[in-house]
């Protein structure tokens, strides 16, 4: 397959992927932003008022970045994931898989879907954000390239999970017993500078932890961690993740007998 | 002539040791409309399934056209359209959409995708259905789209899996009509069926495989002079009471208005219809009792299944 015909399929995938969760956007995009707007609700004007400043910033300043990343990682996994497993389920992965595209374009096609509906939910819940906070901006690069590769990285971690899920209940396993707690427990409510040392060296092993908040740096200037740090180890995990993921793809017996 | 397809020593071991091809070896010539005929589970879905890269093989190999599969898989892709025997695409998408994501998985371009969509769904009478939801058709209407889609890319081999399953007399001529007709522009079609009048009708050389191996692969027309007895049924005028008494022939009666009889190969059906005139019985109609590739294929089968009870274990 020539490049060009590569560059036709890679589009093809992404279109088609666009088109799968703009078609039920109410399944898609609209919940996560509901979601978002309880938690500012609740943590900006409720309980937020009464916690007072964090950082030396109003509670609802500091949490915005981390839930903005919350849902731009959640919908980037879950894009693919039940993207692919739904193509699998139904059968109609077999029809990517008998063309003669190679799979390091099926990947990264399914995952730029994946970052397609992660920013687009991520935009909607920044200016959902706007109605209860005044963002600011430190450093543009550092979010857009903090957001984009934790996207990335969230979408072939999808891919990975839509390969090995054999049934509707493998789809949920992660996001609800890893995805979750790790994201909770990832700072987007709270300083890691807050928690007794032997706490916040545990946190130091949680990778959500250092994706929001570099990403929390690119906004307000502050972070637990180094940021520069933070974003080698996004990196490296994009390889990690990729390299499983065309392995699974090539190998992997839920695709090929 | 060039091989559209060559397939040598193809063995397929599952993990469990289910052994499902056991060494197959199968030529068929570029332009061939071939019949790959067999029972379920002799094989020939997992030899489809290497073909197009769904089952992985265990040894032997297999070229498409000048693509050894081993050596250029995505070139030999591009040669092959597969109509799989279940529906396997996205009931949620458009009709249209379908052929034209299809074509660009195979690297057309949007333009070119969509012209191709729109000359098959028109030639497979779903035009007007292209902005409909894929799951809202017949099931004939089903089986056409996964034709049209198989031929978006305009391969040069196209394999059928059952193409006419469920689908009703009308239609399946229809889709016969239509394979003719792309197989006398040059495409070379694979076909497997379950309805062996379908095979008799379109094919000229035919392969049956059995238990993971190819028992016969011959010419269509050389298979059926192999027949060696044939059994009709005659529906004649007068009301029966027995079946009528001819020199040669065994008759059994059907009902009170037809019977049967078998006819060796040498035997002429002159010699019955005199017979029955000298009886004043009046034919009104006569039909083969079953389909003669069908009456050859059972036999085979049969003697398949003889043979492995045979075997010393």
């Amino acid at each position: 397959m020539s490049p060009n015909d590569q560059w036709v399929a890679f589009q093809t995938i992404v279109v088609k992927e666009i088109r799968r969760f703009t078609r039920i956007w109410t399944q898609t995009l609209l919940p996560p932003v509901i979601t978002m707007v309880l938690y500012f609700v609740i943590f900006g004007s409720l309980i937020g008022r009464r916690i007072g400043e964090m950082e030396g910033l109003d509670y609802v300043s500091f949490v915005a970045p981390g839930l903005i990343m919350m849902s731009v990682l959640t919908n980037s996994y879950t894009n693919v994931v039940s993207s692919f497993f739904g193509s699998k389920f139904s059968r109609c992965i077999e029809e990517l898989l008998v063309s003669p595209t190679p799979n390091y374009v099926i990947l990264l096609g399914f995952v730029i879907g994946g970052v397609s509906r992660g920013l687009i939910v991520g935009v909607f819940v920044t200016l959902t954000s706007l109605f209860f906070t005044d963002m600011q901006i430190h450093n543009l690069p550092i979010v857009i390239v903090t957001v984009f590769l934790t996207s990335v990285l969230f979408a072939v971690a999808g891919l990975v999970n839509g390969v090995f899920a054999r049934n509707f209940d493998d789809v949920n396993i992660v996001p609800t017993f890893v995805l979750t707690p790790l994201t909770y427990l990832g700072g987007i409510f709270y300083s890691i500078n807050m928690l007794p040392d032997f706490w916040q060296g545990v946190s130091k092993f949680n990778p959500i932890l250092y994706m929001v908040n570099a990403f929390r740096y690119g906004f307000l200037g502050i972070s637990d961690v180094n940021v520069v740090l933070a974003l080698c180890m996004i990196l490296v995990l994009i390889a990690v993740f990729t390299v499983f993921a065309l392995y699974l793809l090539k190998n992997a017996k839920g695709l090929r007998a | 002539m060039t091989a559209a397809l060559s397939i040598q020593g193809l063995v397929k071991t599952y993990d469990n040791g289910f052994e499902a091809l056991k060494g197959i070896n199968l030529n068929v010539q570029e332009g061939d409309f071939f019949a790959l005929l067999g029972p379920n589970g002799a094989g020939k879905s997992t030899t489809i399934g290497v073909l197009c890269s769904l089952v992985r093989k265990s040894s032997g190999t297999v070229r498409i056209f000048d693509a050894d599969i081993d050596a250029d898989f995505p070139k030999a892709k591009q040669y092959l359209g597969i109509v799989p025997q279940e529906f396997n695409f996205n009931q949620w998408e458009k009709v249209a959409d379908i052929c034209v994501t299809q074509g660009g998985y195979y690297g057309l371009p949007l333009a070119l995708a969509k012209e191709r969509a729109e000359k098959y769904l028109r030639l497979l009478g779903l035009w007007e259905k292209r902005d409909g939801r894929a799951r809202a058709l017949s099931g004939g209407m089903k089986r056409r789209l996964m034709i049209a889609r198989a031929l978006v890319h305009n391969p040069k081999l196209l394999i059928l899996d059952e193409p006419t399953a469920g689908v009703d007399i009308e239609l399946r001529r229809s889709m016969w009509e239509f394979l003719r007709k792309i197989n006398a522009e040059g495409t070379t079609i694979i076909l497997t069926t379950h309805y062996l009048e379908e095979a008799e009708s379109l094919c000229r050389n035919i392969a049956i495989i059995d238990h993971g191996r190819i028992v016969r692969n011959t010419n269509m027309k050389e298979l059926l002079r192999e027949l060696d007895r044939e059994t009709f049924i005659f529906d004649v005028q007068e009301k029966l009471d027995s079946a009528p008494k001819l020199d040669g022939y065994e008759t059994t009666l059907v009902d009170e208005h037809s019977f049967q009889t078998e006819v060796k190969k040498g035997q002429a059906l002159n010699q019955i219809f005199t017979m029955l005139d000298n009886q004043s019985i009046h034919i009104q109609s006569m039909r083969n009792k079953a389909n003669r590739l069908e009456e050859l294929f059972v036999g085979m089968v049969e003697a398949g299944k003889h043979d492995d009870q045979e075997k010393p274990e």
